[in-house]
């Protein structure tokens, strides 16, 4: 074969040179041939391996706040590793500007080029263009804001003391999935303003909230009027928001936890969203990247088959009967879309045609990237599964009804059940599917203050007792007084009821 | 765009240890518990030859609550890999927490118990809890630098020695599948085609034809010994494949001590107070070795004559009669200068008796101690075990040796006093 360029580094191991030898032809590829022009400015650390088990458990950010339960999750992550029950990624990305990835000294230098491809250029594109990205992170001011929140919560600590500082975190972190905005923009982060407007929050909120007070009625000819009055006219699905907002005799310093967590929390809303997209954008890119630098004499025929190797572990699908099976492995979902992607805009089959406008179109680039740019796991599988990678995966769909002592195989990868497999999947995504749909229905605030949550039944799906007690009891810490909550089904009518008091929890079934 | 390498191993790599620290407080108790089991349950030997302990905790404490579904209810789901089953197939329901219904864990959470590992020093911490170990070690507590090699990985070069044969051939076998399967099925297809062709030519008759026929079959031989040519070319071990140890050198460094252990074995001491004697000794041992890389143990019992002996009959053997303890101190001064020079090693000399002693021997007694013990060791412990009120050289010590700062003493009077008295005597300082 004739090859224009000579390898950058047939050896395992590399140096700086090297790295940045391959940095400048992986960018050169990424931008002629892959057209990734729009990415925020690249910085890669190279790390230990003891500094990437640290970072694994700050939910890769570099800054964090210390909590006992990310030591939890760091001596289960260390123990895992030192079983070996687990490896260690070869590679941690972060949705910043500029955006940071992280290379494990350990990598070969074929993975060194692997790992630059994937996160500093997938990845960093994904974040750098995609709408709920772009919606809902600040990655030019996030390291800033880490930073001001670690500083701020050490200091609680010591003017709170740490157990009093961690007390309001666990009730926090039990109500994280609760604390994103789904539909309004949160205003832009920034360290500068942050601090300075920390301390104009914490004069005035308090007194906000004591103003609510003074509108409570006098005479009881009004009080009768207010019985019937909500105190907020829409449910609120962010509860952590609300309780920042209205807990009647919450101090300051608790309410910026709330806020730093409810951040943070809607930081990492995206990335729970796109998960098979993000990742297999990312492996595609890669897989483009690697290939061209083989194409173009850059890297040694060991080296490729070393990347085969790889790859194939990355995207490898256990079948649900394997005892390996670990659910949809979203790299291999995602990669297998995208390369159909590629594949259907370039030699498409009839059946191609008559699913997908773009079919034959050639300019595989421009979709791929729209299919970056404007969906989330769920509309993109609803967008993009084929036919062909149902075929390939061997997709099937199973109901589960619990009135039912059997379980129903519902479709599997034939003519009729691609429209229902693809429908199902994307479904599964959605994130109604695993979280429960809770919002606040109402405070009484003219009366004893007792804070109402509503459960909206989804697929007479109910709520797990013991979980929705203990949470509630951590609501009921933030919010100071009693909580309840209402399990609803879709006629409206109440199911389940659940009471949280400062000593006695209950629970109410309607038997109907 | 701009880019930039950063390199960050020389940083700090124990981000964590405040998230590990607040982790344990929080299940402190248990942590407890372990350490306190594993200190009664064990003998000394099996306690010191383990690395690291156990600790399991019950997956309540430690839960992090969310409001989740429960079982029931309609779900529909997508899995991969079907083998056989076709639309309206009904299949019983798997046994809850195995096979389809099943989704990762990776939250951790459904787990009955979390379980880890504390390290030796974190053992050493909750079992010596809140004790100043720092200002116990000679500052200036001497360190040979030696190197030890550590297993860290593999590396696709390296030292033929260290080659590690199970992943080499892994990569063979997958490479010279890989470059073998294509050539192989296009060999098979040639042979077929050149099957066909010869039959072929056994049909026709036409002279045109057959030419061509021939024509197409000595160019099918001579692709096909050219891809056999390639395919025996295929090395069944090539460098690529070979992956090898690979070993980092560590640096360690070393701190020897020497811990004398002095036992009053006559008559009037019984089988509890050489209980009691034997704990205190152990829990002295561990804390050294929380400092000390080397222990050196040396056992010395005495009546009215002294003898240095091995643990076992440290412990175990009974004498009658009366006592006298300055051979006991001369034995250990000697055994001192002979085997120990101080500028390797930190002396810490234990002293164990129910506090009898010739009354003539005091002086010499208290002669050696100042004289020639104390100026050389690290840490002199007189402990008295008695259930009698305070012995003949409780009463001695007590008025001439207080002032000197590694001098200290203590009474155990009952059995849970051993630890709360080793607290007493180190917290002196």
């Amino acid at each position: 074969m004739n090859k224009l360029n000579l390898p950058i580094c047939p050896s395992a191991s590399w140096t700086p040179e090297v790295l940045d030898k391959f940095y400048i032809e992986i960018e050169k590829i990424a931008q002629e041939k892959l057209k990734l022009y729009d990415v925020y400015p690249n910085q890669m650390e190279i790390i230990s391996s003891d500094q990437m088990l640290d970072i694994y458990t700050s939910v890769g950010l570099p800054v964090g706040y210390s909590h006992w339960s990310y030591g939890k999750q760091f001596v289960r992550e260390s123990e895992a590793y030192k079983h070996g029950r687990m490896g260690l990624a070869y590679e941690i990305i972060i949705n910043s500007s500029p955006c940071i990835a992280y290379l494990m000294e350990d990598n070969t230098t074929l993975l060194q080029a692997l790992v630059i491809s994937h996160a500093s250029f997938g990845h960093n594109y994904y974040f750098a263009n995609n709408y709920l990205f772009k919606q809902w992170t600040s990655p030019d001011s996030i390291i800033d804001y880490l930073v001001f929140a670690k500083k701020y919560i050490s200091e609680c600590e010591e003017k709170y003391g740490i157990i009093e500082v961690e007390e309001v975190l666990d009730s926090c972190h039990a109500l994280q999935l609760y604390g994103v905005d789904k539909y309004k923009r949160p205003p832009k982060l920034s360290m500068v303003k942050e601090q300075q407007k920390q301390n104009e929050r914490e004069e005035n909120i308090q007194q906000q909230v004591n103003e609510l007070w003074r509108t409570i009625p006098k005479d009881s000819q009004s009080k009768d009027n207010t019985e019937s009055t909500k105190f907020i006219s829409e449910p609120e699905e962010n509860i952590l928001y609300f309780i920042e907002k209205n807990a009647p005799m919450l101090e300051p310093w608790k309410r910026e936890i709330i806020r730093i967590v409810r951040k943070m929390s809607q930081y990492f809303y995206p990335q729970r969203l796109t998960k098979i997209a993000n990742e297999g954008f990312a492996v595609h890119t890669h897989h483009e990247i690697i290939h061209e630098l083989y194409d173009q004499g850059f890297l040694t025929d060991g080296q490729m088959m070393e990347y085969y190797d790889i790859n194939s572990a990355v995207i490898g699908q256990q079948p649900y009967h394997s005892k390996w099976f670990n659910g949809i492995n979203p790299y291999a979902l995602g990669f297998s879309i995208f390369k159909d992607i590629k594949r259907i805009c370039l030699d498409p089959t009839e059946e191609d045609r008559e699913c997908f406008t773009f079919a034959g179109c050639q300019d595989w680039i421009s979709v791929t990237q729209d299919a970056v740019k404007n969906y989330k796991d769920e509309s993109f599988i609803q967008q993009f599964l084929s036919p062909k990678v149902i075929r390939d995966l061997k997709l099937f769909s199973v109901v589960d009804d619990s009135s039912d002592d059997e379980m129903l195989i519902s479709a599997i990868h034939d003519k009729k059940g691609y429209r229902h497999i693809r429908n199902v999947l994307s479904q599964s995504y959605a994130m109604s599917e695993y979280v429960p749909n809770i919002q606040v229905y109402d405070a009484k605030m003219d009366k004893d203050r007792t804070l109402i949550l509503r459960h909206y039944i989804n697929n007479r799906r109910l709520l797990n007792n013991t979980d929705t007690l203990d949470t509630m009891k951590h609501i009921r810490r933030l919010w100071g007084f009693n909580v309840e909550l209402e399990s609803v089904n879709e006629k409206n009518e109440m199911l389940v009821k659940y009471t949280v008091t400062h000593n006695t929890t209950s629970i109410d079934v309607n038997k109907k | 765009m701009s880019y930039i390498f950063i390199d960050r191993r020389k940083d700090n790599k124990n981000k964590n240890v405040v998230n590990r620290q607040k982790f344990l407080d929080r299940v402190k108790s248990r942590v407890k518990e372990a350490v306190q089991d594993a200190i009664k349950n064990g003998n000394i030997a099996d306690i010191l030859s383990k690395k690291r302990e156990n600790v399991t905790v019950p997956a309540k404490d430690i839960k992090e609550p969310t409001f989740t579904h429960s079982s029931g209810g309609f779900k529909e789901r997508v899995y991969p890999g079907n083998k056989q089953f076709t639309t309206g197939d009904r299949v019983p329901r798997p046994p809850s927490g195995e096979g389809k219904g099943r989704e990762g864990s990776n939250s951790g959470e459904g787990e009955d118990e979390f379980s880890f590992t504390i390290s030796r020093d974190e053992f050493l911490h909750y079992l010596f809890d809140d004790l100043e170990l720092h200002d116990l070690i000679k500052k200036e507590s001497l360190h040979i630098d030696e190197y030890q090699m550590k297993r860290s990985g593999f590396v696709p070069e390296g030292d033929p020695g260290r080659i590690n044969l199970l992943r080499s051939m892994h990569n063979s076998s997958a490479r010279r599948r890989a470059l073998k399967t294509p050539k192989k099925k296009k060999i098979k297809l040639l042979e077929e085609e050149k099957l066909t062709l010869l039959l072929a030519l056994e049909l026709t008759s036409i002279p045109e034809e057959k030419s061509n026929i021939l024509l197409r079959i000595e160019e099918i031989d001579t692709e096909l010994s050219n891809l056999k040519r390639r395919l025996d070319n295929v090395p069944f071990i090539d460098t690529i494949d070979l992956r090898y140890h690979n070993y980092v050198k560590q640096q360690i460094p070393i701190t020897m001590a020497v811990m004398v252990c002095i036992l009053d074995t006559s008559g009037s001491m019984g089988e509890w107070e050489k209980e009691m004697a034997k704990r205190f000794f152990m829990l002295l041992y561990l804390f050294l070795t929380k400092n000390y890389k080397k222990i050196e143990l040396v056992f010395v019992r005495h009546h009215t004559e002294a003898f240095e002996v091995d643990e076992e009959e440290f412990f175990n053997s009974r004498e009658t009669g009366g006592t006298m303890v300055s051979p006991a101190l001369t034995l250990t001064h000697n055994i001192i200068k002979d085997r120990y020079p101080l500028n390797k090693y930190n002396i810490y000399v234990t002293q164990i008796s129910d506090g009898d002693n010739y009354r003539h021997d005091n002086e010499p007694t208290l002669d050696i101690i100042k004289n020639k013990l104390l100026p050389i060791v690290q840490q002199y412990l007189y402990i008295e075990t008695t259930k009698n009120g305070p012995g003949m050289l409780w009463n001695e010590y007590g008025h001439n040796l207080k002032d000197y700062d590694n001098f200290s003493m203590a009474k155990i009077e009952d059995d849970n006093q051993v630890l709360p008295v080793f607290r007493e005597v180190f917290k002196k300082r």
